[in-house]
């Protein structure tokens, strides 16, 4: 049944102006890559080519680093940190100018709907490079380790949150008195050159920030140069442990932010409304595209049957559809090959004998897109249980005990995030000392703050991004 | 034909700033204010005992919702400070070279101006320096955070009207506090200025209250009053003393004069402190 009839809604496009092509970012500069290899960036929600970027090659990575050094020994690591911090200013400033602008731009390349670029990660960006701004004067009150630069940061960013995953990288690291070369991921280079655009606008030193596009190739040369002095990576486990290995004997210093499958318990004095909408914004959220997702929900057995039930009907509601269409709750899946990896996954949920469900959801037929998916039936072995599926599919198992949910939410290599739902203090705080993840949430999922501290227990990385703790990754 | 006769400039009222608005004293009355070498500048309004409650009332009604901002939007605020002031630095500059010239006078201005960058910063940071989790003997958990403590009297310093005033006034309600601040006796002019920058800052009204007049006629019903909750005496000058046993009477928090160096451009929390209280919360933890 149709309560509400929804007319389009579509924010405009006209906001915003892609070039055909795109030229690497490096000392301050848009330079022709040595490289000929070009990558096509497609909008996911009609695969319609968007730009060519260059996938820049070892010579122009080369030169990138060249360029990153030399800012930092002649002008940035001199630079008093009240002088650092106020370009830090400036750069929040454009991006709140231009928040709009980034919002349609990040939506068009990335898939995620404009109400979550708009509300989430523009305001989340323009505060990240605000409140690290605020830091660079201040680095002796902060408590850290050290108080002087590391050099020249390789950093390298997915594509689930490519400008808000910029700005957690670049903010602190520049705050710190560190440059930077910065590749971002291959399906989502535009805000990143954009962002380029808005150095140039600040009048930031040339080669402070360096951005260099690319696929797998490139972030293996930016994270295997020998001049970067700190990797920072955010991606998959596997690439994660890559590089940990690549580092191994070395003096760089390394932080991780990798997978994640979050569990997300329900005790059965919850306040069933809002859990509901925490589950749902927990699993849906950017597709579902979060390491932080929570993948896994936990659910109390007494209430199970009567919390799916109102799950469902919740679920059934969501809006899938055009990302720019404001009204739009579940966008694209961001490149053909995630696609293909959910559906790899569900199907094996299907096969291991878990059962699948999606309400009526008729998917465009242009682009990439998978419905919202709950499995039921699911034990810890299955691999919908294990495996981080990074797509809009949340796999439900019961518990009669809190030492039950525990155990259950601890069964995991990962330990990035967790949620907890009761309405007694005493049990959330009990629960949350017991887990084994870096980020729990109580009675909300997936909140985000530049003053809050990010980051896994075991395989879902080392190192913390956000808050006093983030600037510790890049002071020695 | 004639000649154009010489364009008369339009002068500025000097008027006292609070609860948002630009009165003049209620007392009717106002002070020449003279540079260094006897030329009259202008007249400043002589604020009175009335125009302190005044100020405090508004202080007072500002307190819930400055307090209540994220420290976010107040550091947005005092950023916004600082380009406010960016865009009147020649007028700044010209009232604060009275006696101390030019050159010198413009680097007081961008040090003015920096420091409202600097406080603006740490309006989300101080929660985190100053405040923690307790790891108690028992099963609870117990964290410590500041708060502002509420209205604060600042006695700006008389002899630097205006890095000296920013340097007071910005660190007592990056926090969340709300203030009033009685100017340089002196120099009252940076300070009429700054509130009017204040004024377009989206700072909220009553937030920054400014008087200008006698130190000694202000400050004792200041110190007295007793819905303020903190003194900052750093230009109370020999009253000190006098003022900070007013204030015992209902245990107001002061910070003493001390010796100042305003060129410091990292002055780190000493002057956010002493107008901070420090709430702890327990809880238990347990099945």
């Amino acid at each position: 049944m149709e309560i509400f009839e929804y007319a389009p809604a579509p924010e405009s496009r006209a906001i915003v102006s892609i070039r055909p092509s795109y030229d690497l970012f490096i000392d301050g500069e848009f330079v022709e890559a040595k490289s000929d290899e070009r990558i096509v960036t497609v909008n996911p929600a009609d695969e319609e080519p968007l730009a060519e970027v260059a996938a820049a090659g070892d010579a122009d990575v080369e030169r990138a680093f060249a360029a990153a050094r030399r800012a930092y020994e002649r002008v940035w690591s001199a630079l008093p940190g009240a002088e650092r911090g106020k370009y830090l200013f400036r750069i929040a400033r454009i991006i709140q100018e231009r928040a709009r602008e980034l919002a349609v731009l990040e939506s068009l390349d990335n898939g995620k709907p404009i109400k979550e670029t708009r509300d989430v990660d523009l305001p989340l960006v323009a505060a990240h490079f605000f409140y690290y701004a605020g830091w660079a004067d201040k680095l002796a009150h902060a408590g850290t380790a050290g108080t002087r630069p590391l050099g020249v940061a390789a950093q390298v960013i997915p594509w689930n949150f490519p400008l808000l995953m910029l700005a957690w990288k670049v903010a602190p690291a520049l705050a710190t008195g560190n440059t930077v070369v910065l590749k971002p991921a291959e399906t989502t280079p535009l805000t990143a050159l954009a962002f380029a655009e808005i150095c140039q606008e600040a009048g930031l030193p040339p080669g402070v920030v360096n951005i260099v596009t690319g696929a797998g190739d490139t972030g293996r040369a930016v994270v295997a140069h020998p001049e970067a002095d700190k990797i920072a990576f955010t991606g998959s486990t596997e690439v994660g442990r890559q590089i940990a290995r690549a580092v191994a004997g070395t003096d760089k210093r390394l932080t991780l932010e990798l997978g994640g499958k979050g569990a997300n318990i329900v005790y059965d004095d919850a306040a069933i409304d809002q859990a509901v909408e925490g589950i749902v914004t927990g699993i849906f959220f950017n597709q579902g595209h979060v390491c932080c997702a929570g993948s896994r929900l936990l659910v109390q057995e007494s209430i199970a049957e009567e919390l799916l039930e109102r799950l469902r009907a919740r679920i059934s509601l969501l809006r899938l559809g055009d990302p720019l269409d404001k009204n739009t709750d579940i966008g694209a899946i961001n490149s053909a090959a995630q696609l293909a990896r959910i559906r790899e996954l569900t199907l094996a949920g299907e096969s291991e004998g878990a059962t699948g469900w999606s309400p009526a959801c008729p998917l465009p037929e242009r682009g990439y897109w998978f419905p919202p998916t709950v499995f039921t039936g699911v034990t810890q072995a299955h691999r919908i249980a294990r495996e981080e599926i990074f797509g809009p599919v949340l796999s439900v198992l019961t518990f009669r005990t809190p030492d039950e949910a525990v155990a259950k939410a601890n069964n995991t290599p990962y330990g990035l995030s967790a949620g907890v739902w009761t309405e007694k203090g005493s049990l959330m705080l009990w629960t949350a000392s017991r887990l084994r993840a870096g980020v729990v949430w109580s009675n909300t999922f997936n909140v985000f703050d530049p003053a809050s501290p990010f980051g896994g227990y075991k395989e879902s990385g080392y190192g913390r991004e956000g808050g006093r703790h983030g600037l510790e990754a890049y002071l020695g | 034909m004639a000649d154009i006769p010489p364009r008369i400039a339009v002068r500025r009222t000097y008027k006292l700033y609070v609860g948002g608005a630009f009165p003049r004293s209620e007392s009717g009355r106002s002070y020449p204010v003279t540079s260094a070498s006897g030329v009259h500048l202008g007249n400043a309004a002589l604020a009175s005992r009335k125009d302190v409650r005044d100020a405090v009332a508004a202080a007072r009604k500002a307190f819930p919702g400055w307090s209540g901002r994220t420290a976010y939007n107040r550091g947005q605020i005092l950023y916004r400070v600082a380009e406010m002031m960016e865009g009147r630095r020649e007028q700044f500059a010209a009232e604060v070279a009275e006696g101390v010239g030019k050159a010198k006078a413009h680097t007081l201005v961008s040090s003015a101006i920096d420091r409202w960058v600097y406080y603006a910063g740490w309006a989300d940071k101080l929660g985190q320096v100053l405040g923690g989790a307790n790891p108690v003997s028992g099963p609870y958990f117990n964290v410590s955070e500041p708060e502002p403590t509420g209205v604060v009297g600042v006695l700006a310093p008389g002899g630097s009207s205006l890095l000296g005033l920013v340097s007071v006034l910005a660190p007592v309600i990056t926090s969340g506090n709300t203030a009033v601040l009685v100017a340089s006796e002196r120099a009252p002019l940076p300070a009429v200025t700054l509130a009017e920058a204040l004024a377009t800052s989206d700072l909220p009204a009553g937030v920054a209250n400014v008087l200008t007049g006698r130190v000694a006629e202000l400050a004792a019903p200041l110190a007295g009053h007793a819905d303020v909750n903190a003194l900052d005496l750093t230009g109370a000058g020999d009253l000190a003393t006098g003022l900070e046993e007013l204030a015992a009477t209902t245990l107001k928090r002061v910070l003493r004069p001390g010796h100042d160096d305003w060129s410091d451009p990292d002055p780190g929390l000493s002057r956010v402190r002493p107008f901070l209280e420090t709430k702890t919360v327990w809880h238990p933890i347990g099945l």
